[in-house]
Parts: C-alpha cells; structure tokens; sequence
C-alpha cells in the first residue's frame, strides 16, 4: 500500500514538475475559465432570469471544461519520446500510474477552481461567504468524481487519432450525473436553503465518487496494456 | 502470437524458443516487420503473448528498456529525468542522487545534467536514454534498434558502452536490421523473418561479414 502511494506520488509530482515548467495546460484552462465566465457574464440578461437561478449552472459548465484540459494534457505528456512506454516496461504498477495522474489531475483542476471560483463571485456577485466551506466541499466532492472517471478515458483515448475530441464525446454522458448533482447542491446552497434540503444529491456524488474512483482503478490496465 | 488489422491476421511471433544466461548477448537481425520489436515487447512484459510464455528472472525491475524513443521528458533536465526513473525502478532514495551521478560520469554526460533533455543533441539524447536504462543496474539489456540516428562516431562509442556492459555479466538481447551493427558484440545469433528464427546459433569465430552473409542467404531461402 505505502508503497504504491509512493510510486503514484512519484508520478503525480513528475507531472505537476512539468506542468510548473512548460504551463502551458494551467495557463490555457485558466484563460479559458476567464473567458467562459466573461461571456457568460456579459451575454446574460439579469431582468429576463434571476443570476441566482444561473449561476450554479455556469460555475459547473466553466469547471467542466477546464478540467477536460487537464484530463487531455495528463496522458499527452507520456507522449513525447513515447515516455509511457517506459512507464509500462517499468515495475510501476499500472494503480500507482492511475492514481499518480489522479492526483495530478486533482491539484491541476483544483487550482483552475480556486481561481474561477472568485472570478464566479466577482462576475456575477453571489453569496459564497456564508456558504464557503460546504460549497467547496461539494466542488471537491464532484471534482473526484469527473476527474476519476477523465483521467481513465484520457488514457483510455490516448493513442487515438482525434483524442482530444474524442475524450469529450465519450467522456460528457458519464459526467451528466455528476453535474447534475453538483448544480443542484450549488443552487441549493447559493439560495440559502439547508444542506440537509440536498442530501439526496450529496450520497449520489458519494456514491459515483466511490463507485467510479473502483471501477477506474480496476479498469485502468486494460486501457493501457497492449 | 497474433494480431491484425484490416481484418487479416498477422502473427507477430512463431515458435520461437530460447535461454539466455549471465554474460550473453544475443543479437536477433532481421528485416523491418519480422517481428523483432514484438519479440522485445513481449520479453520486457509491454505486449502478452496469445499463446506461449517469456520469462525474464527478476522480472521488470531486473529489465533495462531501450526502445526506439529515448522515454525523457524533454522539459526536464537530464538528472531529474534519472533521479524519476530511479524512484520508479525502486532505487533507494538515500542512493538515488549518487547513481545518477555515476551513471551520467560513465556515459560522459556529467556536464549537461542540468541541461534540459530538449536542448541535447541526438548522440546526447542517446547517452541519456541509456543512462536512464542504466539507473538501476539491470541484469538484462533489452536494446531496439540502438544505433538509429547516431552518427559513426557514436555508434562506435555505443558499441564499446555495450561490449562493457556485457563484461560485467548480464545479458542482452539486441535487435536490428542492420547486420554490420552489433555483431561483433554478440556471443549468439539469431536470424527472424515473419515472425520466426529462421536461425539461432552461437557466434562461435564467425566475423561480422560472414555472419552477413549468411543472413542474406538465411533470409533470401526462408522468403523463397
């Protein structure tokens, strides 16, 4: 257990090492983030809907996206001077590379949301402070579960010819429930309603996050091995 | 073992059996497509054979893999790119920085570890791919068409890295097309055309251009 934990961290701080040094994949989600909520800003009309009503669903529109570059980015790193397959000739074990880009992903998307989310509240002038501690759990909460299910479908895709657009396409239906679930939470906490009013949708994040983390880990070989 | 696409099946490897102890070094020569690849796939544990089994003693962590890429990350320099490959291979963490340190001196490319792997030249690149399949002392060498892209000067200094290497006991198994490459190393020979030996034999006194030869007369009687 330890020490496939070290093997993931290894992986996960080589991929971070190199994110820090070329930034291309953090700097293009975090101008994309920007963008999204700019646009999403000056194309809506406050009178028509309430932005209250709007807001969880751009905020979780925004972070999808953004995140579908890091799950892209996470698998096309291995792809110069074909690094995975030292990787797969190595006696890493094919968990610890899963969850060393797991955890990659998650630091990778986690900042894009620790700079949109104020970007969110500066746009559109929610309410977070009172709600700032759970609304972040219930980010982190989904986030797992999109991540995990990416990152397999990342490598999943890796060696296609359209990997890019194809992660999108197979990769969205998966994420319906999910955001589903993490909208409503997010509604529900921006208008002031009591968490307990979401319960529902909160054991259904905890159940993709728990089912799809065991059965992208058990899958992952299967992507990967030739 | 097979494969296909388009809908024909191929098979990448037939009925090829052998054992290679401490200290030998076999160099399987044949043309592009016979399988020589595949067969060093299979016995680095990247490809599982449909039918048949390859067993390296030591399993992964005893291979060193040098395939047709280097495996660098061209943004890191070329002691972070050792110092990760080392944490993968299990290299102690109180050791790691050291072996790096020896294994760049060895391969003479102790003055560019902090150069990043991007800014080599390809004979440089080649020394770090190598020294990166070097970091944690394997027994057994698996070298894909090494000598691609070096020039003359290179290769030679290539040749003289592997005739050490095989010195100090291990084994390796070498695949290329070229038959002037690597034959004088070899303490075995094998010959492969579709998959198959079509011969595999010690060296014995055989020279580089006799053995030549009779790859070319192997493989002109097997396409026949």
């Amino acid at each position: 257990m330890r020490d496939w934990l070290s093997q993931a961290w290894t992986v996960a701080r080589k991929d971070l090492l190199l994110e820090f040094r070329t930034r291309t994949g953090i700097v293009s989600a975090l101008v994309f983030t920007a963008l999204v909520l700019t646009v999403f800003n000056f194309g809506r009309d406050p009178t028509a809907v309430p932005t209250i009503d709007l807001a969880p669903t751009i905020l979780w529109v925004t972070f999808t996206f953004a995140a579908m570059l890091a799950m892209n980015r996470a698998f096309q790193l291995e792809l110069e001077n074909d690094a995975l397959e030292g990787l797969l000739a190595s006696p890493l074990s094919r968990t610890s590379l899963y969850w060393g880009k797991l955890l990659a992903n998650l630091v990778f998307v986690a900042l894009v949301e620790a700079v949109g989310l104020p970007l969110f509240v500066l746009f559109f002038d929610v309410p977070v402070a009172a709600v700032l501690l759970p609304l972040v759990g219930v980010i982190a909460l989904a986030t797992l579960g999109f991540v995990a299910v990416g990152t397999l479908f990342g490598a999943l895709v890796i060696r296609t010819r359209f990997a890019e657009l194809l992660l999108v396409v197979i990769l969205l239906p998966f994420l319906i429930p999910p955001l589903i679930g993490a909208v409503q939470v997010t509604a529900r906490l921006l208008g002031g309603r009591p968490l307990s009013e979401a319960g529902g949708w909160l054991r259904l994040l905890a159940a993709y996050d728990i089912a799809f983390v065991t059965l992208a880990t058990l899958l992952f070989p299967f992507t990967v091995d030739e | 073992m097979e494969g296909g696409a388009g809908g024909g099946r191929v098979v990448a490897l037939d009925d090829v059996t052998f054992t290679l102890q401490a200290g030998q070094t076999l160099a399987v020569f044949g043309p592009n497509g016979a399988g020589k690849t595949t067969l060093l796939k299979v016995l680095a544990g990247l490809i599982r054979p449909d039918a048949g089994r390859a067993t390296v003693a030591g399993g992964r962590g005893a291979i060193g893999w040098i395939g047709h890429q280097s495996h660098l990350y061209a943004h890191l320099t070329v002691r972070e790119n050792l110092l990760f490959w080392a944490a993968l291979y299990h290299v102690p963490a109180a050791s790691r920085a050291h072996r790096a340190a020896e294994v760049m001196q060895r391969l003479g490319i102790a003055e560019h570890a902090r150069r990043p792997v991007r800014a080599l030249s390809r004979g440089l690149a080649q020394r770090a791919a190598i020294a990166r399949a070097l970091i944690h002392e394997p027994r057994v060498l698996l070298l894909d068409e090494p000598f691609t892209g070096l020039d003359l000067a290179a290769a030679a200094e290539f040749r003289a890295l592997l005739s050490q290497l095989r010195g100090a006991g291990r084994v390796v198994v070498l695949a290329t097309h070229n038959v002037g490459e690597g034959a004088e190393l070899a303490t075995d020979v094998a010959f492969q055309r579709r998959g198959r030996f079509v011969h595999f034999a010690p060296r014995g006194g055989r020279a580089p251009a006799e053995i030549a030869e009779q790859y070319r007369r192997a493989l002109g009687d097997a396409g026949a």
